[in-house]
């Protein structure tokens, strides 16, 4: 139980405290995910997001479902899940009560647009610590940057992104091409 | 019977919405030509809140949905509806992918999909930029002042070691005040 509880405070806090969505939710998953738990590795947490981009769902409900399901299967599934999604119940219920006043209030903007600049900063870090982690080779920059530039240019969808470099990965192992 | 229909609804969009929150979207607004629960003009309202609140903001939408629907407990409904099919789903592919976890299909793709993730990440931080740019910023003045502010978060995130250990919310906590501070 005591584990079940520590995911679901886990997930508590990585919801209650990102601001941006799922992607934008990265600096804080690896920071109490990897360095303060060490329950899942860097390289995993882009794994499941790689799953979670091309499965059905909300992708950081479908990270902390990976992460839960790892630590304790299914049970710690549905208690990381809800952990993620009961700061968004709990906040979002109470404004709706009063939705108009808080759209409308010139603090509460100016300081999500502060936070929003913050987010891209933690963002920016995550990719650098990322770039390191993930590129082995050249080859594993190319599809970096081929990922980048026609994810940001083009109206490519995400799933086929993430399946064809999968495919060209399956293509460079089957050519020999493939070292660990 | 309002809930079976959220829960129906929800469910649905938790399992043919690929692709994340933003994918929800359609699904929100057809529901609400279908149904006189919320608006058109009303998801507009929620993606706003969505936005400035925190956590996924598929599940910020899914509670605000369900809240305008059937209140407190139509919310509730809606959230979990919106997650159960990810739960299964998640559930099914955890298992498969550990028992394929030496399999070299499976190492050499994901491999490969890694750094693909890695720039599609890259790609929506440049997203949220330009949100943040285009949405708040109402001055001129206020374009140099982001640069500044980001490049300075940025430098300080990286390098200054004391600073690599806080947590991001403290970072947040700061931006908050930052941007009150020079109206963002």
């Amino acid at each position: 139980m005591g584990e079940l509880l520590s995911l679901y405070f886990a997930f508590f806090r990585i919801g209650g405290l990102t601001f941006g969505g799922g992607l934008a939710m990265l600096p804080m998953l690896k920071h109490e995910l990897v360095q303060k738990k060490e329950w899942v590795t860097e390289e995993e947490i882009l794994d499941y997001y790689a799953v979670g981009q091309c499965t059905p769902g909300i992708i950081a409900v479908n990270v902390a479902t990976f992460v839960g399901y790892k630590k304790r299967g299914v049970i710690g599934g549905i208690f990381s899940t809800l952990g993620m999604v009961s700061p968004s119940l709990l906040i979002v219920s109470v404004l709706a009560f009063f939705l108009e006043q808080f759209l409308s209030n010139q603090v509460v903007a100016h300081a999500v647009g502060g936070i929003k600049v913050v987010v891209c900063a933690l963002m920016l870090q995550t990719v650098v610590t990322m770039v390191k982690k993930t590129v082995k080779n050249i080859l594993g920059a190319a599809v970096l940057l081929i990922a980048f530039l026609v994810s940001m240019f083009l109206p490519f969808p995400t799933v086929l992104i993430v399946v064809l470099a999968g495919i060209f990965g399956i293509i460079l192992y089957k050519t020999g091409r493939y070292r660990e | 019977m309002i809930f079976l229909k959220l829960f129906i609804e929800f469910f649905k969009i938790g399992l043919f919405a690929i692709g994340g929150g933003p994918a929800t979207i359609p699904f929100l607004m057809d529901i609400a030509e279908r149904y006189d629960w919320y608006t058109v003009n009303d998801v507009t309202n929620m993606l706003a809140v969505s936005e400035s609140t925190p956590g996924p903001i598929g599940i910020n939408m899914a509670t605000y949905a369900g809240f305008r629907a059937a209140g407190l407990p139509g919310g509730l409904v809606a959230t979990l509806s919106l997650v159960l099919p990810s739960l299964i789903v998640i559930c099914i592919i955890a298992k498969i992918l550990d028992r394929f976890s030496k399999n070299m299909y499976v190492r050499s793709s994901f491999a490969t999909i890694r750094p693909a993730v890695t720039g599609l990440i890259a790609t929506a931080v440049f997203g949220i930029f330009r949100v943040a740019i285009f949405t708040t910023a109402e001055g001129k003045w206020q374009f140099p002042i982001y640069l500044v502010l980001l490049c300075a978060a940025f430098y300080g995130v990286m390098n200054i070691k004391k600073f690599k250990k806080l947590h991001p919310a403290v970072w947040i906590l700061c931006g908050a005040v930052i941007g009150i501070i020079f109206k963002l």
